[in-house]
């Protein structure tokens, strides 16, 4: 079992005490480790403006790290004070809203994933002549909540083409692997793969828990050997579905939302069809930069359209292009 | 849809009459694992009837992988429940374990068993700080080990993102010791037609050592009394302190172990990972016949609830249910297995009870 004798405690209580500052301190080391990114740009709110972004992220999910990218890199350019808060909770990400609205911000970009949820708080901001982006998710909503732009990813026509692709290439079961249970953008992009492949069926897995993913699809390929295609709605859990896929010895096509750098590297080397992207660099980019636009210059971008940063495809034929990009953290 | 009303058979039938109990039935009957293992036997002919593509060992060693990634930290949890504590952080730390090695080892360029090593010191620094402040402030494990629960949940991400400049690490197949440290944490191999992960072998090492401690040593009674009754286990010159620290070192060493698992098996890891695991671990334990208020509980259930809980959730894909359903089927499984579980053990009507 473990130590019992004092002295034996107390070694490795000392041992365990240098490994912690050895780990603590790496923050300083040699690496260039800010996420401060790349390109100068102007002082840190030059232009007077102060955005305030609020999502509904989970913490600990990389795409996520893209928009914030995205985000930090337009107020860098523009000289613009950011300030970022997220909550996965609705109630909770109103609240933040309102926030922003009482300490008076320039201009708010936020994601609508629960429009209903969060109408009252942004009416409150346009109430205060507070200029409202939306981004990220509630394409069919930001209009009717009163925000002027919207930057983002048509989910259902994401899971169309990407399931007409697939149709394409003779797919006629493919599994579509939902790793967070309730969320509507997850469920839109199945039932877009199925309104193009009648016969997909849907999987619910734990996707906080990497073994699990594995172990639920290796058990579902071999209860269903018909499965010819799996469809994963992020790019940690392609992953995982190609080391269930190796186990059940499955032949599956396997396609992808999102890009990581690991899943780049898969669709180079061929394991990995395609991914279908939606480009969250461009949307943190855009909804700072629509929102220094219509600030400055009164500009309105999309023709009072919602502009799409996806579906945009990388397979074999862009992806040389593509890989550096996705080790910068920024694709 | 009709399928779910699947679910309400199979109920327990190992009722006959409780008045005519010989005595080695009795005695049976007694053990904490014994109403896990009707309800895991029951749960599984009913998935053996139930999902066809249940029924063969490639399908069997799929469940005791699953099983086994839980089962591993649930003996350390189910030790420590014994020992009447709980630890909520043991979840996250085996994110942290696996963050703290990978990271290390890719900043400084250092060969992988230092890292290894390292994480493990402090793994258990953490496990001897979530006991020493139990036992030193008299504050509930509940409590600490939830704050510990936050503030690794935090610094995985933080930290992470400061290392890496993003929430996830970094890929390390590439470095010194990844092949070694993957044949011994994260290694497989095929008996016929079956893959076996080495997990599954580690397991049932780590519940073979766990029974032999808890039934054979000296160190096993003191778990008990500890958990038990404290004060009189105190009285009697039991180390309380010293055992209750050593269980959540034990806790802390299992997450490391299956953080290394994790890490060699995935190479790269998402710093949100792990949240939520600490519940399967207390869940298998308590299926497994442990007692939430400690003193009761023994290894051999312990590792049944972890298989019950591996074979519910990879059953209800194997018999390809609706999805949506998911959690529900867990819930009327996981149910159906501790009412079982309490139905055996009224069967004795002993008085066995603390040890």
């Amino acid at each position: 079992m473990t130590t019992r004798r004092t002295a034996g405690v107390r070694l490795l209580a000392a041992l365990a005490v240098v490994a912690l500052s050895a780990t603590a301190c790496s923050g300083g080391g040699r690496q260039k480790a800010d996420d401060g990114d790349t390109g100068g740009g102007n002082a840190p709110g030059s232009s007077g403006y102060t955005i305030a972004m609020i999502t509904h992220e989970t913490p600990g999910d990389t795409f996520w790290d893209k928009i914030r990218a995205g985000a930090n890199q337009a107020a860098k350019d523009e000289g613009v004070i950011l300030r970022y808060s997220n909550d996965p909770d609705a109630a909770k990400q109103a609240v933040l809203i309102q926030n922003a609205v009482d300490s008076r911000v320039s201009g708010i970009a936020t994601t609508l994933v629960t429009p209903n949820a969060l109408a009252g708080a942004v009416r409150t901001a346009t109430n205060a002549g507070i200029p409202v982006v939306g981004f990220n998710s509630g394409i069919d909503q930001y209009r009717k909540l009163g925000a002027l732009m919207y930057f983002g990813s048509d989910e259902t026509l994401a899971g169309q083409t990407a399931g007409r692709r697939l149709g394409q290439a003779g797919a006629k079961h493919p599994l579509c692997v939902i790793q967070a249970a309730g969320s509507v953008a997850l469920e839109a992009r199945c039932a877009g793969v199925k309104s193009a492949v009648s016969g997909t069926e849907n999987i619910q897995v734990n996707g906080a828990d990497d073994a699990a993913v594995v172990a639920t699809l290796q058990a579902k390929l071999s209860q269903d050997s018909s499965i010819d295609a799996i469809v994963t709605l992020g790019a940690p859990i392609a992953i995982d579905a190609l080391k269930a896929m190796d186990s059940s010895g499955s032949k599956a096509k396997l396609v992808t939302f999102d890009l990581n750098a690991e899943a780049a590297q898969d669709i180079q080397d061929g394991k990995i069809d395609f991914s279908i992207d939606q480009q969250p660099y461009v949307q943190g980019y855009m909804a700072v930069t629509s929102l220094y636009l219509y600030l400055k210059n009164g500009n309105d971008i999309g023709g009072g359209k919602a502009v799409l940063t996806g579906p945009s495809f990388v397979d074999q034929s862009n992806i040389d292009k593509i890989l550096p990009f996705t080790k910068n953290n920024t694709r | 849809m009709s399928q779910s009303v699947q679910t309400a058979p199979a109920p327990p039938e190992p009722g006959e009459s409780p008045r005519v109990t010989p005595a080695l039935r009795r005695r049976v009957l007694a053990r904490p694992e014994v109403g896990s293992l009707v309800a895991a036997v029951i749960i599984f002919v009913f998935f053996l009837s139930a999902a066809p593509s249940f029924r063969s060992a490639e399908s069997l060693f799929t469940v005791l992988y699953q099983s086994s990634t839980i089962g591993i930290v649930a003996v350390g949890v189910g030790l420590l429940m014994i020992g009447g504590e709980f630890d909520l952080s043991a979840g996250v730390i085996t994110t942290s374990a696996g963050l703290a090695n990978s990271m290390l080892c890719w900043y400084y360029g250092i060969n992988l068993w230092v890292g290894a090593a390292v994480s493990l010191a402090l793994c258990l620094l953490i496990g001897f700080l979530n006991g020493y402040l139990v036992m030193r402030t008299g504050i509930p494990s509940f409590l600490i080990t939830l704050g510990t629960f936050f503030v690794l949940q935090g610094a995985n991400l933080g930290v992470t993102k400061l290392v890496t400049g993003s929430v996830s690490s970094t890929d390390i197949s590439r470095m010194d010791g990844f092949d070694s440290l993957q044949a011994v944490f994260a290694s497989s191999f095929r008996v016929g037609s079956v893959t076996v992960w080495i997990t599954v072998l580690w397991w049932a090492l780590f519940v073979a050592l766990a029974a032999w401690v808890l039934q054979r040593t000296r160190t096993g009674n003191w778990i008990y009394a500890v958990g038990g009754a404290p004060d009189s286990a105190r009285a009697v010159g039991v180390p309380v302190i010293k055992t209750k620290i050593a269980l959540f070192m034990t806790v802390s060493f299992l997450g490391w172990f299956v953080g290394m698992h994790t890490l060699y098996r995935f190479n790269t890891l998402q710093a949100g990972n792990g949240v939520g695991n600490e519940f399967l671990y207390i869940i298998a334990a308590v299926v497994g016949g442990t007692l939430l208020t400690g003193g009761f509980g023994n290894a051999v259930g312990v590792a049944v609830g972890a298989f019950i809980f591996g074979m519910t959730s990879l059953g209800i894909v194997y018999a390809g249910w609706d999805p949506n359903w998911f959690k529900a089927f867990l819930g009327v499984m996981l149910l159906l297995a501790v009412l079982v579980n309490l139905y055996v053990r009224r069967l004795s009507t002993t008085t066995r009870k603390a040890g």
